[in-house]
């Protein structure tokens, strides 16, 4: 067996061992620089009365979940059941981020379907998104007592992700 | 009760299909007559199993049978029947099908199709085929299976995706599978050539026109799938450099190459294992294809659902198929001599340097499309690789290869005068660089990128008219080289196309009113309003454009943003009003305030030269097959 001859086949395996390490790891998910950095801050007025502001600062020593939503946005809807699920499981209050929404809009659907919000902001002009590294609607945030991001979920919430995920470590975020 | 025929059928054809890739090796390796004749009639079972399974999936997507899964998913009741066939070959399920189907349809065309062949070759060509039908009905019946049930039957199906909802959908697919598929036959020659040790001129001989058929599938379903991209994306780009597209762009390099290099080993007994391994690699490269675009490893437009153990079977099947080829490869290729001797300025020497080439170009788009996974995998970060990548490597690439190919043809074989070609050729040179300095100047700016186009694409046009008159004075040509040059004569057609469109494209996006004007490249295209219209599955919003030249109506546009029921995602149809020497393209763009609309405006030149040339070169595969000396065993076939 001369040594030339086998240089395809090295560089295969070598090709394979690649494409067996890439199997287990997902193109689409790109890891957050946020995840255990302190929440970007902001002051938004409240989706219910413009006149209230709300800044991250006064969630402080509460486990909160940030929830990026938008009345124009499909899968939100698919979402929203879950949430108030979430809500309604007492755990930690959630706050919605009314993302580059109109208000009517936005209103108009809480007032519908239900609203699984402790309360709503209005990032108008997504600018706070932009903080956030926003890039899909929707999107969730955990973030601790500390004010500090825990978990990122891009998409949509699933009652799998709440149990298999997310209640866990709200718990395990409380008791520390 | 017909679905549970259709994986009935899977079943019996995995069986059968395991009869046709073990005995017939086996048999020829033990010399037992008995069992290497089972080959030809195993085969043709296993395609007629194939086309019932397959048959009875395309009926139950035409019967709306919502009580099987893989239709419930991919069509719905009102989706028009012809999309209702193509959404057969919508999703992974039963894209996977089609390729099997293919493949034992080919399968069955060499075990038709090789009555001079000796039996012991036939046993062993259709035997490894055997083997990969055998793998992959295996993934499919494990993995993927068609036929599953959904209990309850749905009412309805979700619908294919409207993006697919095209007659794109229907030709483009099949045809891509067919050039995918079709290098598994000379796969098979090689592989059958390194088991018996017999690699010769005849092999060559055998696997060209096989080679030559696959290539030309693969060129038109290329073709096709930039063409549809084009005009149903909505983006008006004709090539992306998307994973899914480089994965059939690189066995169409490889294969290429396996070509000319064919024609080395069949005329002059040269590059014999170097001929070997390039069919074994074009036909790894498909498989390979198949996996990314199965595993879900790259992320790319074409996003398919993805299922990890999918994955895991498919590298595992990959592993075996390719890594034992190169294992036989790495043991027998070594006992083959070289063939003839040649020199320097031999027509063997350029077509060793345009393989190289054209290796070389498939490397680096092969390297770009798996560099995220590389990278990632080494835990160096996410990255993406995008066009600017790959134009900045593979267009160099491409320019010594064109240079080559106007010389090529001129050289003979073992030994060519350099001195005799260069003095024919001038002329050639000279008609180039007269369209290099002529049409840039005639088009508007000039810029040295597209001189080079207009120089590359004219040395190649000029050197081949130039070749056909002088070989006309001689005789009538064979049917090899008016394929040649036809194929060759496409290539220029298709440079002189990207060379247009990259430089002389313009592109608008308007605010546009009912009334307003735009122009582009001469033309005035003027907003009529829009309509709603109703289609079969969806509702349109439909613009009306006026195509106007010197103040004269020569077209009307409709393009369209449709909604489909069964989708929240609106959908652009872009109008194109098409032509030799330049396409105009509007597509409609987000509804602003009260009747003004956001408006998007191309003036392509010579855009459609693009899939000309396509269909040149493929249009010289065909003639080049059609040649008599393939014939001439036909005739015998028949006899």
């Amino acid at each position: 067996m001369k040594a030339k001859f086998i240089i395809p086949l090295i560089l295969f395996l070598v090709l394979v061992g690649f494409l067996a390490v890439g199997l287990n790891r997902d193109p689409h998910e790109v890891p957050s620089p946020l995840i255990n950095k302190s929440a970007p801050a902001f002051e938004l007025p409240q989706l219910a009365d413009p006149k209230q502001s709300f800044t991250p600062a006064s969630m402080k020593g509460q486990v909160w979940i940030l929830n990026v939503w938008a009345s124009w946005c499909v899968a939100c809807r698919e979402e929203h059941p879950i949430l108030v699920e979430l809500s309604k499981a007492h755990v930690a209050p959630i706050i919605g981020l009314d993302y580059k929404d109109k208000r009517d809009e936005a209103m108009a659907l809480l007032a519908s379907q239900g609203s699984p919000y402790l309360l709503a902001v209005s990032d108008a002009n997504g600018r706070v998104g932009i903080d956030y590294g926003v890039y899909g609607v929707p999107e969730t945030y955990v973030i601790d007592k500390n004010g500090i991001i825990r978990f990122k979920q891009i998409g949509p919430v699933t009652m799998e992700l709440l149990n298999q995920k997310i209640y866990p470590l709200i718990s395990e975020l409380n008791k520390s | 009760m017909i679905p549970e025929f259709g994986h009935y059928a899977l079943i019996l054809a995995f069986c059968v299909a395991l009869i046709q890739g073990v005995l017939p090796l086996i048999g020829a390796h033990q010399g037992r007559r008995e069992w290497l004749i089972l080959a030809r009639p195993a085969a043709q079972v296993v395609f007629l199993l194939l086309a019932t399974s397959f048959f009875i999936l395309a009926w139950s997507f035409y019967a709306n049978d919502f009580s099987v899964l893989y239709v419930a998913e991919h069509s719905n009741s009102q989706l028009p029947v012809v999309y209702r066939f193509g959404a057969v070959w919508g999703g992974h399920e039963g894209s996977l099908l089609l390729w099997i189907f293919l493949l034992s349809t080919w399968t069955v065309l060499v075990s038709q199709l090789s009555k001079s062949l000796d039996d012991f070759m036939v046993a062993r060509v259709i035997g490894v085929l055997g083997l990969i039908t055998t793998g992959l009905l295996l993934f499919v019946l494990t993995t993927s299976n068609p036929f599953e049930r959904l209990f309850p039957a749905a009412q309805d199906g979700r619908s294919l995706n409207p993006l697919l909802q095209d007659p794109g959908l229907v030709f483009h697919p099949p045809m891509l599978y067919m050039g995918y598929v079709g290098f598994s036959v000379a796969f098979a020659f090689a592989i059958a050539s390194l088991l018996s040790g017999r690699l010769d001129a005849a092999w060559a001989r055998w696997s060209r026109p096989w080679t030559t058929a696959a290539w030309i599938f693969l060129t038109l379903g290329i073709a096709l799938g930039s063409w549809w991209a084009y005009y149903e994306l909505g983006w008006g780009g004709w090539w992306f450099w998307d994973p899914v597209e480089n994965a059939s762009f690189i066995p169409w390099l490889v294969g290429t190459a396996l070509l000319h290099s064919l024609a080395v080993t069949e005329k002059r007994g040269g590059f014999k294992s170097w001929t070997v391994l390039l069919a074994i690699t074009a036909f790894s490269l498909s498989l390979l294809g198949t996996f990314l675009v199965r595993s879900g490893v790259l992320t790319s437009v074409h996003a398919f659902a993805t299922d990890p153990r999918r994955g895991i079977f498919i590298l595992i099947f990959l592993a075996l198929v390719v890594g034992s080829s190169l294992l036989l490869y790495a043991v027998r290729a070594p006992k083959n001599t070289m063939g003839g001797k040649f020199s320097l300025s031999s027509r063997e020497t350029f077509i060793l340097l345009g393989n190289v080439f054209l290796v070389v170009a498939a490397g680096s788009v092969l390297l770009g499309t798996l560099y995220p996974l590389l990278i990632d995998a080494l835990h160096l970060g996410k990255i993406s690789v995008g066009p600017p990548y790959f134009n900045s490597v593979f267009v160099p690439i491409m320019v010594p290869l064109l240079v080559l190919m106007g010389i090529g043809p001129w050289t003979s074989w073992k030994n060519s005068n350099l001195m005799t070609v260069v003095k024919r050729l001038w002329l050639a040179g000279l008609i180039a660089i007269v369209a290099a300095i002529l049409i840039p100047r005639v088009m508007g700016d000039f810029t040295w990128l597209s001189s080079m186009g207009f120089l590359l694409a004219f040395w190649v046009i000029a050197s081949g008219f130039l070749q056909i008159i002088r070989q006309a004075k001689t005789g009538v040509p064979t049917r090899s080289f008016i394929g040649m040059q036809i194929a060759h004569l496409g290539i220029a057609i298709f440079v002189i196309g990207v060379t247009m469109v990259g430089a002389y494209q313009e592109e608008k996006d308007v605010r546009m009113s009912s009334g307003e004007t735009v122009s582009v490249g001469g033309y005035q295209i003027q907003f009529q309003g829009v309509r709603d219209e109703l289609g079969p599955n969806y509702r349109a919003m439909r613009g009306t454009f006026s195509l106007m030249r010197h103040g004269k109506v020569e077209a009307v546009l409709y393009p369209e943003k449709r909604n489909y029921f069964s989708s929240t995602m609106p959908m652009t149809e872009a109008a194109i009003n098409a032509g030799l020497i330049r396409d105009i393209y509007v597509s409609l763009g987000e509804q602003l305030e009260d009747s003004a609309w956001a408006v998007r405006v191309y003036y392509k030149p010579f855009v459609d030269w693009i899939w000309g040339g396509c269909l040149l070169m493929a249009l010289g595969g065909l003639i080049a097959i059609t040649d008599k000396r393939y014939r001439v065993k036909l005739r015998k076939l028949v006899a």
